[in-house]
This record gives structure tokens, sequence and C-alpha cells, in this order.
């Protein structure tokens, strides 16, 4: 019964892993490059001169449109920064605080509790400020543009790799063939090939606070990997608690592996019936 | 259920005892009291995980109410503070979310066994019923369940599976009617996602109503084995404790060494990458897809061309599972000894995985490269049409024909012959 | 059974009870470190704690006023005293209290009074500058507070809370 098992198996994963491979080496005329994260596998940590300079790329260029609404600057201490110099980063930022007494609105400092404040105070404003189109919020995209593949891994695709392809991949003219609609530009990654977002980046577009050469595909890697700690903070306490996790119940698996064993003597191969 | 064998070792115990025989409840069922076939495979290992993740999902479920909020303003966003803000919120709810999908799996194996040993043959088919009323009563909580992060997933899949309902539309204004009943208003929205949430509840306090139910109708005829045959002698049958519980002992921790694989280190997997998006009644996602566990009824309602045929033969083509103990008129009840009816139960699972993969395709996606191409809609209406007629032709004839082979006189028989052959 | 094989098995059956014994160990271990981040959860989440403590600038409040911000849910009371209320705060040390505590150890710079706006009865918030004393008075049981914060009058028990607070500069407190 094994035997058959393992042969109706095999065929069932070679059928549907064909199939998928088939499909996604079909599917586009554009293949989407893989980077190297330091974050990526089991036991990945973030890359935290990354993460930093990320959050300076998401400051000085992104934020200029898109939100982060899910992230306070409290959090910001997984960056590498100390309390400090958190406190002082959200100090930057102005918040609302009520209305004073003749009805104006009150403003007050950013405090390391505060989220990070969007660019616009509605989706309608962010649309007209961006001929119709809708900034994403930052906060969960690393996770949102990711898709991911159980059976056939090869075909996954990961949101880092989705962002950096975005911001690395504009063409400055559309292919032949290829009509653009009004205010939109060709990229290779995005589905369907044509964004409003104008290219964000160019070489040597900000100084890193580091001295980085700040390249384009530089400041692509560090945001992506400032938008993946942003959409999943969680991600080294996951890992390192995982792999203490797996070797404490591989342990527990062996032990019982053998009081199994150890109950199972008296009565295995009819030792009790004979 | 119970038993009266049970005598209680300490005074405290008996004293206790005679006022609430639980104890004695506990031997009988899931201790030394219970007598088991001693030939119990791997495969009947699934029982047991499916009860421990029907009690992860409770414990981590209560848990996360404690921080969910079940408002359409604020659902998305509670959920990502359980994410960022409470202490191991993330582990609860990642184990969550892979729970279901674990719970999932281990059901599925629990009845493909019971399938291809015949444990739904008589004397068990009430026993039989009850596990697919669990696995119904499953699917309506996990759906709903998927709703409450209400991500975009969330929302259109609740906005698809509930129109469904819409197709019993047999005078004017029924199928409307029911929309409204069952959303609380004209579309999928606050007043639906509250029940759900109320609903999702509910549920599993109803199924662990319904898994004791199960397990009292499992006591009573015993349980079935690989060889399908009755176990009577006493050389048949061993205690449940201690064989059983070190046998379940030692499958449990392997399988957590598999689900903490997929909480730690794939965590995302098994969900789809769109409900990081918060649900926006505006913009439909490109193509919508069920959980996973749903695929194969979701592709058998694609391939009809007739919205209610279409919802009818996906209820059916569960629904059927309810009627498969007269399907099957073999008086033997192990696929061990039905080599035929072995061929085509493998034959139906890899149908039914391949209807699963297509309901991940749109329906106009060509899959294989024959002729003018075949597209997913056309290898779903064949899939299909396999799925039934296994149930309707192949089943109810191939039990009724085909040769067997010799069955052995007793499982203790058995293991002696295997211990003689060496 | 010669000698020789009640030894041995002997010797296998103490290897078995300590396996079984190791095994149970183990696994309890596993249990109660699973079941420590369900108890976990319970804590004050990070945007909770994150609000555990806050910051006020004194530079707004003049003399003779007292400002309600709130702190961990709750109201604290800063006053600003004036040099006559210190004066009466210090010179009340030795009255008859029934909590007794020198307004020294109650106010770290004396010029500025912070303590948790709690009544120390029941819990109402108390009013400012009413009662008995110059101070604050409870209006649900009437308990009078004197300038101090400390109980003079009526069924509260204890002075108000002074809670734990640190200058971080002449113009800036840090409570909590």
């Amino acid at each position: 019964m094994m035997k058959l098992f393992k042969n109706i198996g095999l065929t069932a994963m070679i059928v549907i892993g064909g199939i998928s491979f088939a499909n996604a080496s079909g599917d586009s005329a554009y293949v989407l490059k893989k980077n190297d994260w330091p974050h990526a596998g089991p036991f990945g940590s973030f890359d935290k001169g990354a993460l930093q300079r990320g959050l300076q790329v998401y400051k000085e260029v992104c934020s200029a449109c898109h939100s982060l609404n899910l992230v306070a600057f409290r959090e910001l201490t997984a960056l590498g920064y100390t309390a400090d110099e958190v406190k002082a980063f959200a100090g930057e930022y102005e918040f609302v605080a009520g209305l004073d007494d003749e009805g104006e609105e009150k403003f007050r400092k950013g405090l390391p509790q505060d989220y990070f404040p969007a660019p616009f105070v509605s989706e309608e404003e962010a649309r007209d400020a961006n001929s119709g189109a809708l900034p994403p919020d930052f906060s969960l995209l690393g996770k949102s543009r990711e898709h991911l593949s159980l059976f056939t891994p090869w075909n996954s695709v990961y949101g880092e790799d989705y962002i950096v392809g975005i911001l690395t991949t504009y063409h400055e003219e559309a292919p032949h063939g290829v009509e653009l609609a009004e205010g939109m530009n060709f990229n290779e990654t995005f589905t369907g090939n044509q964004i409003a977002m104008m290219p964000p980046l160019s070489d040597d577009l900000l100084e890193y606070a580091d001295g980085t050469k700040a390249t384009t595909l530089q400041m692509a890697q560090d945001v992506a990997t400032f938008m993946y700690w942003a959409a999943e903070p969680k991600m080294e306490e996951r890992k390192r608690m995982g792999l203490k996790v797996i070797l404490f119940m591989t342990l527990l698996t062996i032990m019982l592996y053998f009081v199994n064993k150890s109950v199972w003597r008296k009565v295995k191969n009819g030792n009790d019936l004979v | 259920m119970g038993s009266s064998s049970y005598e209680p070792k300490s005074k405290a115990a008996k004293w206790f005892e005679e006022r609430l025989p639980i104890l004695g409840l506990i031997h009988g069922t899931l201790g030394a009291g219970y007598n088991a076939p001693r030939n119990l495979n791997y495969w009947w290992n699934f029982g047991s995980l499916a009860g421990f993740m029907l009690v992860v999902q409770i414990v981590t479920g209560i848990i996360l109410v404690m921080h969910y909020t079940p408002h359409v303003d604020m659902a998305f966003r509670s959920v990502e503070h359980i994410m960022r803000d409470v202490n191991y919120g993330w582990l609860l709810r990642y184990s969550h979310a892979n729970g279901a999908s674990m719970f999932f799996v281990v059901v599925y194996i629990h009845i493909l066994r019971g399938m291809y040993f015949g444990s739904y043959k008589s004397p068990c088919e009430v026993l039989w019923f009850l596990g697919l009323v669990i696995y119904l009563l499953m699917m309506a909580t996990g759906f709903m369940g998927y709703v409450l992060p209400w991500g975009q997933m969330s929302f259109w899949g609740a906005t698809v599976i509930t129109n469904l309902f819409g197709a019993f539309d047999f005078y004017d204004g029924m199928g409307e009617s029911i929309l409204h009943l069952l959303w609380g208003g004209f579309s999928v929205d606050n007043p639906t996602l509250q029940r759900f949430f109320s609903l999702h509840f509910l549920l599993p306090f109803v199924l662990v109503g319904v898994v004791i139910l199960h397990i009292w109708a499992l006591h009573l005829p015993g349980s079935n084995n690989p060889l399908g045959i009755d176990a009577k002698g006493p050389g048949d049958k061993i205690p449940f404790h201690p064989y059983y519980t070190a046998k379940d002992a030692f499958g449990l921790s392997f399988f957590i060494v598999i689900f903490a694989a997929f909480i730690f280190y794939m965590p995302n997997i098994m969900g789809h990458p769109d409900n990081y998006i918060e649900a926006n009644p505006m913009v439909t996602p490109a193509h919508i897809v069920p959980e996973w566990y749903y695929l194969p009824f979701y592709t058998i309602l694609k391939a009809l061309p007739d919205k209610l045929l279409g919802v009818i033969a996906m209820f059916a083509s569960i629904l059927i599972f309810f009627v498969l103990p007269w399907l099957d008129g073999s008086k033997i009840r192990s696929a061990k000894f039905r080599p035929a009816t072995a061929f085509f139960f493998w034959l139906f699972l890899v149908n039914a995985l391949f209807l699963g993969y297509l309901g991940t395709k749109s329906p106009d996606e060509i899959l294989i490269n024959i002729g003018g191409g075949l597209d997913a809609l056309t290898l779903g209406r064949i899939s299909t049409v396999f799925y039934f007629s296994y149930f309707f032709v192949i089943v109810p004839l191939v039990s009724r024909m085909e040769t067997t082979k010799p069955v052995p006189t007793s499982i203790a028989q058995s293991v002696l012959d295997a211990r003689k052959e060496g | 059974m010669t000698t020789n094989d009640r030894i041995e098995h002997e010797e296998e059956v103490t290897r078995r009870n300590f396996l079984y014994v190791a095994t149970g160990v183990v696994g309890a271990v596993g249990v109660a470190s699973a079941a420590w981040p369900l108890v976990d959860q319970m804590n004050p989440s990070a945007d909770v704690l994150a609000l555990s403590s806050v910051e006020v600038d004194l530079s707004a409040i003049p003399k003779g006023q007292t400002v309600k911000i709130l702190w961990r849910g709750k109201p604290v009371f800063i006053r600003h005293r004036t040099a006559d209320e210190i004066t009466r705060a210090v010179s009340e040390n030795t009255a008859d209290l029934k909590d007794p505590e020198n307004d020294e150890l109650r106010a770290e710079r004396p010029e500025w009074l912070i303590m948790i706006g709690v009544c120390t009865h029941l819990g109402c918030v108390p009013l400012d500058q009413r009662g008995d004393f110059g101070g604050w008075f409870c209006p649900c049981h009437g308990s009078h507070y004197d300038i101090s914060g400390r109980i003079r009058k009526g069924p509260a028990p204890r002075n108000l809370e002074v809670p734990k607070y640190a200058f971080l500069n002449d113009t800036t407190v840090k409570i909590g």
C-alpha cells in the first residue's frame, strides 16, 4: 500500500509541479530579479544599517506621498536607535493638539507614542494630488505584494524583491507598440506595466547619513528592507523563538519515540499472544 | 463511553467517583478502560490530532478576542495591533491562522483514512455522519473566521460566498431577501462582520459538543482497523492506555514540529497577500480565491454554467458523503483487500487535489497545450464529472463486482501470521 | 529466573523508568513554556506601555494654579504653589494628621505639588481649592485635604497619592 501511495503521491506532485512551472515561465516577458537579503532564511536578521538608511529614504522621498499609518515612532528603537534618538526623531514632526481659545488648531511636537503622520488627510486629497492615483500605505506593503507558493517555492515572489523591482525597472520610453495612458509611466514589474508613480529614485538623490553611496539600487534595497521590517516587525523574535521551539520539540519527539517503542515492546509482533 | 470496570485507587478518588463518575468516564474513553484494536497504524493518529487542533483553535481564539474589535472601522487595525503591540500577539494570531489550515489538513487525512479503510460502513454510519457534521461546522467556522481580519480577501470572499445563497431565487425577490437577511443590510458591511464574529465564537463550542457525540458513537461499536474486520477475541485488542496514549503523544509531538515550522518560518504561506490590504468595497482584487481547503468545491461551483446548478452541485459534492455507506455495497470494509476500490480511491484523491489546484486558476487560463488548448474551465468540468461519477458509478459498481482478496479470520491471527513470515 | 537475569531485568526497568520520567519532565517544561504566552498577552501591550509616562511642560502653569492632566487613565494634579501655600503646608507638618507625612517628602520641589487626583476613600476626583483646609475637597463623601494633599477630615484613610516623577529640567517633569 505504501508503495502505491508513494507512486500516486509522486505522480500528483510531478503533474501539479510541472503545470505550475510551465505556467510561471510563460507568464510575463519580464523576470523579477531576486536580491540577497540578510534577513531571509531561518537564521536571517535585519541589517540595521539598511533599516536606518531605508528610514531615511522613506522620510526624505517616499513620505511625500505614502503614509505609514501602522508604525509608531517608538518602534524605531528596533532599527538600532536609542530612546533619546527616537524622541528627537519624533520631535521633528508636528501634531494637532486640539483647539486654542480662539478656535484655531494648536500644535505640539511629536512624541514616541505617536504614529507616522499621513501626507494627505483623506483619500480624495491624496488622489487629487497624484492625478487620480492613490499612493498605497506603506505599513504592510512588504507582505501584501508577496506571492508565496508552498509546493513550487521557486515561483514565490517576495515582497522586498517586488518593491526593488518597482523602483528599478522603469523604462524612459515605453517599448514599441505599447500605448501609455495619460500621466502613466512604463514599469516592468507593475501589473499591466503602467504605473502612475513617476520614477521616485535616481542616483545620488540624497546623501546617506552613514556615507553609503546612494545609488538607485542601494536606495531601493534599503527602503525595501525598511518596508519589510515595517510589515513584519516581529520577524527576528519569531525566527529566534522558532529555532528554540523546533529544537525542543524535536528532542521531545525523539524521547517520545523511544517511550512509545518501549511501551509497545510487550505486544509487538504478537509477543503477548505466544 | 464510561466503564463500570474502573476502580479508584485512592480514598479521595473513590469519594469523588461515587458522587460524579467522571474519572471512570475518562478511564473508559481515553484510558486503560477502553480497548482498541491492536493493529491501528499511524493513519489512526489523526483523530487525536484533530482534537488537539480544536483545542488550540479555541484557546488561541478566545485570547485573540481579548484584543480584537469587531467593527469595520477598527477590525483591520486591531488585528495589526495584535501583531505589533500585544505580548506574543503575533504568535497567537499566526498560530490561529495556520492552526485553521492544520486543522483542515488533519481532518482531511482523517476523512480519507475513513474512506480507504471503510470506517463509514455498518455499524458506524452515525459515527460517519457526526464526522461530516463536524466537517461542515468547520467549513462554516473557517469561512466566518477568515472574514474577521477585514482584509480585501475577507471582504470579497464574504461577498462571493454569501452571494451564492442568492441563487435560491425561486420566486421574485426571494434570492435578494435571503441576502438581506444574511448581510443585515444591502451588502457585506458592519452588521455582517458582527454576526460572523458572534457565530465564529459560538460554533467551535457546538463543535465540541458534536465531537463528544462523535467519540461516543465511536466507542459503542469500537474503532475500525486497517484490516476492517471486527475485533472480537481478547487477543485482538489492547488497552488504549498506555499503548495508544503513547503512540498519540509521539504523533502529536512530531506534528507540532511541522506546525511550528509553519508558524515560525512560513506563517503567511497559507494566507492570501491581499488580506494585508484593508477591505475596500470600491476595489475588487484581480481574482478572488478562497482559502485552500475550499478550493475543490470552488472549482465544482465554477464548473457549472448555471448559478443555481453550480451552487447545488457544490453543496451536493459535500453532502454526497452522507450516502457513501449505502453507495458502497461491499461486505468487506478495508480497501486493503479490495484492489480495484483502492485504485479508484487513489484516483479520486488525485482528482480532488487537481480540483483544488484548478480552484486557484482563472477559468480561461490555458493549462494544457493539446489541440486548441485545454483551459481551466474545461478541465474543471472533466474533473467534476469524474468526482461525481466516482460516487454514483464507480463506488456502487466496483464495490459489488470486484474480486476481493482473502480476509484474515481475526486480528490476532493476522499478527501471528505476520510473525511467522518474519 | 537466575540472579543474572534478574539484575539485567532490574537494570532494564530502571532505564525504562528513567526514560518515562525524563520524557514527562521535558513534556511538562514544554507545556509550561507554551502556557506563558497565553498568560503574558494579558499584560499591558507595547502601545499601552508607551503611554505609561508623560512629560509635562511646567512653564505654562502660573503660580497659584492647578493643572489637571490624564496619566494612565487617572487625573494628576500639578499645583504651582505660592510661597504662602508652601509655608502653610510646612507649618502644618505638626498638625493632628490622620496619615502623618511631612510636606518636604510630598513635594520634591516645594513650589510643585504633583499628586494623583483620586480620593483615597472610594476613588472620586476631589475639587480644587475647596474644603476647610484650603486644599482639596471630595464631594462624594466629604473628605477634606490640605494644601499638601494630606487628609485632614472625612472618611478617606490616606493622603492623596504622589506618583513617581522626575524633573528633566527646570520646566519639564516626567511623570511615571
